[in-house]
């Protein structure tokens, strides 16, 4: 049983959860950039939720199946065709043997997750399939799908056509998108005036934005409170003695334009980081199109730590909901 | 009339590189395939292909304009 890729779209890779354990070895966590999506993709076919399927982007990929099967596509909203007939998103869909799968234009969203039953078998590395090109770990010796490729799948679980996602559990972003955040241990380098004005700001997703960091443009450049730069940190007043990145930790290079670090980011380097996007709203980043209108909220720990909870109880309705 | 759509969100150009002249002005033969503008995104340039054949006539949307996907960018008579 495989998947056969005959177009491949932008940018298709195989995703999962993630490998977390290695970054501070500089190695990414990686996997899904939402991985709510991720997750719901894998429920609907009856899959682990940690089993691997494809993240695409923008643009959908086309692809056979040698097998009847069982496939659900979650996340961004664009039409969805076997053999030229639409399907319902966030459905469990069969698919027979040597049909082809291809998707219209996108409507919302930034990226599609393709689950199929038993899930993308390719060798793991590091303990995920996950893809991360720049270090060619995981996913197809180490790269993106390509055309051509023959993708094998592992044993099918469970899965009932036609299970399906309430679309009130279908978990976007908005738009404006709001992006909670808890001001992080730079903060005191802005001035009181410049950190008000980058939470008042509206900021937009910049184009080059992708699975290493998503940048945005458009507000005003940051204020810093003057100091003498410490040894070892560059001259400019963004630069600091290098330290540590965590996941969704929001870097201003030269002050300018904020940076997001995402699932395939760097561990550490020399830019101050002014806070991090909390955990239950670093899905919603991985659905943001270039352009979509963006507000920075700052939030307290304990409404992160509740944030993460509500997100944790929206995962157990649906798996209650699918059981 | 026939429309080309973008396939995907980003920036358009409708030049090769900046100061040089558009890919189609209007009158030009258009072939199936034929480069009409990019689309720059993910820090990458993806070229924008005619999916019909026919006369140019015009650009829809501005140089460096942000569009989405399925949104019309230029039109063949």
């Amino acid at each position: 049983m495989a998947l056969n890729i005959l177009n491949p779209g932008l940018s298709t890779s195989i995703q999962d959860l993630g490998r977390p354990g290695y970054f501070h070895l500089g190695i990414p966590i990686g996997g899904a950039m939402d991985r709510f999506a991720m997750r719901v993709a894998n429920m609907l076919v009856g899959n682990a939720e940690d089993a691997a399927g494809l993240e695409a982007v923008f643009m959908g990929p086309e692809i056979t199946f040698t097998e009847d099967t069982l496939i659900a596509i979650t996340g961004a909203e664009l039409p969805v065709m076997l053999d030229g007939v639409e399907q319902n998103t966030w459905t469990a869909i069969a698919v027979k043997k040597g049909q082809t799968l291809s998707f219209g234009f996108l409507q919302s969203g930034a990226r599609i997750y393709i689950a199929v039953s038993g899930g993308i078998d390719t060798p793991e590395a590091l303990g995920s399939r996950s893809t991360y090109p720049i270090g060619a770990l995981g996913g197809v010796e180490g790269r993106n799908v390509a055309a051509g490729d023959v993708l094998p799948l592992g044993k099918s679980g469970p899965g009932k056509t036609g299970a399906t996602v309430a679309p009130a559990h279908r978990r976007m972003p908005g738009n404006p998108a709001v992006l909670r955040m808890v001001k992080g241990l730079y903060w005191h380098r802005l001035t009181d005036a410049s950190g008000e004005q980058f939470l008042n700001d509206e900021w937009k997703v910049a184009p080059e934005a992708d699975r290493m960091g998503y940048r945005f443009r458009g507000g005003k450049p940051l204020e810093f409170v003057d100091r003498e730069q410490p040894f070892g940190a560059g001259s400019d007043p963004s630069n600091i003695v290098d330290g540590c990145y965590s996941y969704g930790s929001i870097q201003v290079p030269g002050g300018t334009e904020p940076i997001v670090l995402h699932r395939d980011a760097v561990s550490g380097g020399g830019y101050f980081t002014l806070g991090a996007i909390i955990s239950a709203d670093m899905d919603y980043i991985g659905q943001l199109q270039p352009h979509t209108p963006v507000k920075f909220k700052a939030v307290s720990m304990e409404d992160a730590l509740a944030a993460r909870k509500e997100r944790h109880q929206l995962l157990d309705q649906i798996r209650g909901s699918l059981a | 009339m026939t429309d080309i759509q973008s396939p995907l969100p980003g920036t358009f150009y409708l030049t090769p590189s900046p100061g040089e002249p558009a890919y189609k002005s209007k009158g030009d033969t258009v072939s199936e395939g034929d480069v009409i503008g990019l689309i720059e995104v993910m820090k990458t340039f993806i070229e924008v292909k005619a999916t019909d054949a026919g006369t140019f006539d015009s650009y829809v949307v501005e140089n460096e304009q942000p569009v989405q996907a399925g949104q019309v960018i230029a039109k063949l008579s």
